[in-house]
């Protein structure tokens, strides 16, 4: 940042930022200005009408920002702005995209959500946009201060939803746990940050690279090894991958369910583009083993964890663990391969697993009193719908043929075994993992189908917005399913402007 | 070629899948759906004797070839085509789920729509696996077939049906990561999943570093296979999956279901690793002889009528992967024969068990005996059905079994002598069980009162029926097209064959 600031600029104050810079942080712009409308709105409305007035608006204020997303897709705001700190590329275009709609679709889901529960407040949406303005921010980002800086901004958000169940002890548990184990991992990217640029004097990831290119061992070279090594345990803190996992079970369990549909996919998306822009486009070094050991210990840990799980978000958080692991596998390969099997796995993970804690939020009633696998036996004769839906996302999750999740392993295991030095042990791994966690969705499909009902409560109907929500991502689960080609195409073609 | 010809295997493959489709949005109203399934089904078989009647017989190569770009990157093709081998591996699926769907009609009462469905996109899934020609599209499709199979017994089935189903998912899952490891290092390689491609980059020696990885491609694709096939000792999970499957479930799991490891054994193993195959010969035909004796043996000791007929098929499968791995012409055709007739005449004594099953809810040897009196015509169809699993001359078995012998012979004698003790076995097992259910006088009060087949039942076992004797009296309707494709899946070894008979 502060090597960009020249003197020239300096000097030519009308023109201090050109008007092309604000269409390339368009989209964070109007979520903003949506969060802020809401913040302003919220003490004005009276108390029990406030709620969908709200929602309403941030569902807007999400939609424009996706529109906002696809008039930057247009070539002429391609390139870097504010002093090279935000870049807007197709590689951000993606991202944006990804995290722009999930927050649809948590928005959509939040509405009944948020009434069953009986949770007044007005800046849940609020905190959602500006939670998804963080997001958005880190895929754009190429400067790693403004990393940290948007990192915060969607941290601090997700703390704050992970505790919105207040009546519930195991909630502000949530919150409080992933507040501290959260600013404690973020100092550590900051740390890292810290010696990157005293390795190469830059914390701009263009730079980093090119520095990167230089070193043959020395000094430096030792202070990016150190670098990098303590910016990891910041974002694999953030993606829940092993060993810095320990948080996500008691996390997913306590936060309210659209809530774990939200972080567990969004931000997760945005850091994986943070960890794609310095671990490929910086040219981190020690990046194949370094990924090989955390992918490798995040799908096993993550997948013989869940085995054992009864309480279906705990036994979701271990799989996202594990998921995160497969992503992980694809950053040890090669950058061609690598970079757009991630990005794709990014994206129908997102889909499948916002859809499958929409079902299971939507099924937890008040209080979130059912999310026990045991209360899920004989849904698939109580309601049908639900339990179909559920299925194709857990089939999704367990990478069966017509579902996006099939593809993403595979795209993940094929670019491990491509190169001259095929990642044969780490693929191998991957694909007995992956067996392995067959078993526990199974699990739960076993229920639905294969017990009998315990009680016969009735499952509540479900209403539009709910509908819409699961619509949304069912279509995106089977259209990368049916057809990846044009998504991975998207994606190869993003990459190609990482190296 | 004219168009159908072209299209013919995409109408086949899904026309099943499209009705499942439709029959998501029908009413609940069982009859139509039942009444639906059967007519999608007989619809299916009426397009799939396409394929019979316009196979060009001694054309090599493959028919009814399509060849879609699916996916650019990576460059999946949406290939199929179909040769002598897989020919009537497609029409033996199409001919056997109208009769699934006959067999079902009453059996089945709760959850029929959820049924059905999943019957006829296991079907789907079931002949994709046949006629695909990309690893890619063939690899779909085979894991395609799981989820339907493993909810079809853990849904509909009896007793320890969750615990059957899963065993059942967890063994066959767990084997096929191994052929997709396979399948992606070939793709890492070749830069291609077409089946035609690699096989010939493979011959000409053009795919590097092959030499080392070989013999791990030929074992991981040959786990894959030999856990589906199922070959001793991996055949633990069978008699589960069958004792607790519903009928039809049981019908399309012995007579297809199993026939797609036999058949990857023989098109991938065979097909893409010649010189793996030939070196590995030994103990995988070791484990086949032990298979023959030891499920015979097995199957003798059951108590349990449908477990008897499970460890039979062990057995008689055993029989193919003997043939295959001889590599000689006589058993290759005596291995795709097997395929068949165990299709047809193990299909049909499952619903013979289940027809049983419907009207005493128990499978238990013990539980019958002198059912001879109380239905005569049942003991009549179940007499001849087994009699074709037997082997007898004139009947389907008898033809396949003394092929794979004769050819087993050609190549090493004592692996003759030990199979041929199989076909003993079976008689055993089978005759004995006979005896025990049907001869001898009524044990227990109720089986007195036990009503003879019904009109909808006899529909569902005549074909079955027609078919054994038809492939017993003139069985080169079927050969004359299995030969000229076994003779091209021979090629690569016919210097072998050569020394082998010539010995």
């Amino acid at each position: 940042m502060m090597s960009a600031l020249t003197a020239a600029s300096m000097q030519t104050i009308p023109n201090l930022i050109p008007n092309g810079d604000y269409v390339r942080i368009l989209p964070e712009i109007v979520l903003s200005i949506f969060g802020m409308i809401i913040m302003l709105l919220d003490p004005v409305m009276s108390e029990r009408r406030s709620q969908r007035a709200l929602g309403v608006i941030a569902l807007l204020g999400a939609i424009a920002a996706l529109a906002a997303t696809f008039y930057q897709a247009q070539q002429q705001f391609w390139g870097l702005g504010f002093w090279g700190m935000v870049k807007v590329d197709p590689f951000s275009i993606f991202f944006h995209v990804v995290v722009i709609a999930v927050t649809i679709v948590v928005i959509l889901s939040s509405y009944e959500y948020m009434e069953v529960q009986q949770i007044r407040a007005g800046e849940y949406y609020g905190l959602i946009l500006f939670g998804a303005v963080g997001m958005a921010l880190m895929s754009s980002a190429v400067e790693l201060v403004l990393i940290f800086i948007a990192l915060e901004i969607s941290s601090i958000a997700t703390y704050v939803l992970a505790g919105f169940r207040r009546r519930a002890a195991i909630s502000s548990e949530a919150s409080v746990k992933y507040f501290l184990l959260g600013s404690f991992a973020t100092a550590f990217f900051l740390y890292g940050v810290a010696m990157m640029f005293g390795a190469t004097g830059s914390t701009s990831i263009a730079t980093i690279g090119a520095a990167m290119g230089l070193f043959n061992g020395g000094g430096g070279l030792l202070l990016a090894y150190l670098g990098v090594g303590l910016m990891f345990v910041g974002l694999g803190f953030k993606v829940a991958a092993a060993p810095f996992h320990i948080w996500t079970p008691d996390v997913y369990e306590g936060a309210p369910s659209p809530v774990v549909g939200f972080m567990s996919t969004a931000p997760k998306a945005a850091v994986f583009a943070v960890l794609i822009r310095v671990m490929f486009q910086a040219h981190a070094p020690g990046r194949v083993w370094l990924m090989w050991v955390v992918a490798a210990l995040s799908m096993s840990i993550g997948n013989i964890a869940a085995l054992v799980q009864d309480n279906i978000k705990r036994l979701l958080a271990y799989s996202s663990i594990a998921h995160a692991g497969y992503v992980l596998v694809a950053f040890a390969a090669l950058p061609a391969n690598g970079i757009p099997a991630a990005m794709f796995y990014t994206a129908s993970y997102a889909a499948m697993n916002v859809g499958a804690f929409a079902v299971v939020g939507h099924f937890a009633g008040r209080g979130e009193r059912y999310v026990a696998l045991e209360d899920y036996s004989g849904l698939g004769r109580r309601s049908p719908l639900l339990a179909g839906v559920l299925t194709i996302f857990l089939l999704s999750l367990i990478g069966i043929p017509i579902t996006g999740g099939f593809f993403a392993k595979f795209y993940v295991f094929s670019a491990a075994m491509q190169g001259p030095h095929p990642l044969i042990g780490l693929t191998v791994i991957g694909v007995v993992n992956s067996a392995i966690a067959a078993y526990y969705y199974l699990r739960i499909i076993v229920f639905m189908y294969m017990r009998e009902p315990r009680d016969q409560a009735r499952v509540p109907r479900v209403t539009p917005g709910l509908g819409i929500a699961l619509a949304i991502s069912l279509a995106a689960t089977i259209y990368l399913g049916v057809l990846p080609g044009q998504v991975l195409d998207y994606a190869g073609r993003a990459a190609a402007f990482l190296h | 070629m004219n168009g159908l010809d072209q299209s013919i295997l995409t109408l086949v493959t899904f026309a099943p899948a499209a009705g499942a489709l439709l029959l998501l949005f029908f009413p609940r109203r069982d009859r139509d759906i039942r009444l639906f399934a059967l007519v999608i089904s007989l619809l299916t078989f009426i397009l799939s004797l396409h394929l019979p009647a316009h196979f060009v017989r001694d054309q090599p190569g493959f028919q009814f070839e399509r060849d879609i770009r699916w996916i650019p990157t990576p460059n999946i093709h949406y290939h199929m085509g179909m040769d002598g081998i897989s020919l009537w591996l497609v029409v033996l699926t199409t001919f056997l789920t109208p009769l699934c769907v006959l067999i079902s009609w009453k059996s089945i009462h709760e959850r029929v729509k959820e049924f059905f469905i999943l019957l006829l996109i296991l079907e789907s899934a079931l002949i994709g696996v046949f006629v695909s020609l990309d690893l890619f599209l063939f690899y779909f499709f085979w894991e395609s077939t799981l989820i339907p199979m493993a909810l079809l017994i853990g849904m509909f089935g009896h007793g320890r049906k969750v615990y059957a189903a899963i065993k059942f998912f967890l063994y066959t899952m767990i084997a096929s990561v191994f052929m997709l490891a396979g399948i992606l290092w070939l793709y890492a390689k070749t830069g291609s999943f077409d089946f035609v491609t690699i096989q010939a980059a493979i011959h000409s020696g053009a795919v590097p570093s092959f030499a080392a990885a070989a013999q791990w491609l030929f074992l991981g694709f040959f786990i894959a296979f030999a856990v589906k096939v199922p070959l001793f000792p991996f055949h633990t999970w069978l008699p589960d999956a069958h004792v607790e499957a519903p009928t039809a479930g049981s019908v399309l799991l012995a007579g297809v279901l199993l026939k797609m490891g036999t058949y990857g054994l023989l098109r991938f193993n065979l097909g893409l690793f010649p010189e793996q195959a030939r070196a590995n010969a030994w103990w995988i035909v070791i484990l086949a002889l032990i298979g023959i004796v030891y499920g015979a043996l097995v199957a003798m000791v059951q108590p349990n009528m449908k477990k008897l007929i499970a460890y039979s098929s062990i057995s008689h499968l055993g029989f193919v992967v003997l043939g295959i791995f001889s590599f000689t012409q006589a058993g290759l055709n005596g291995a795709m024969f097997i395929m068949l007739a165990h299709g047809i005449s193990t299909g049909g004594l499952f619903m013979l068990a289940g027809i049983l099953y419907e009207r005493r809810h128990t499978y238990e040897i013990s539980e019958f005996g002198g059912l001879a009196t109380p239905m005569p015509v049942y003991s009549t169809f179940f007499l001849f059905v087994m009699l074709a699993s037997v082997g007898l001359p004139l009947l389907n078995g008898f033809i396949g079994e003394f092929l794979v012998l004769s050819g087993a012979f050609q190549a090493k004698m004592w692996w003759g002598v030990v199979a041929a003790s199989g076909v003993i076995w079976s008689a055993c097992y089978l005759l004995w069980m006979y005896q025990r259910v049907f001869f001898g006088v009524v044990k227990h009060e109720e089986n007195n009162s036990l009503p003879d087949l019904n009109l909808r039942e006899r529909v569902a076992l005549w074909p079955a029926m027609i078919m054994a004797l038809a492939m017993g009296v003139v069985p080169m309707l079927w050969l004359n097209s299995i030969d000229p494709a076994v003779k091209n899946a021979l090629a690569p070894f016919a210097d072998l064959a050569a020394k082998v008979v010539g010995r």
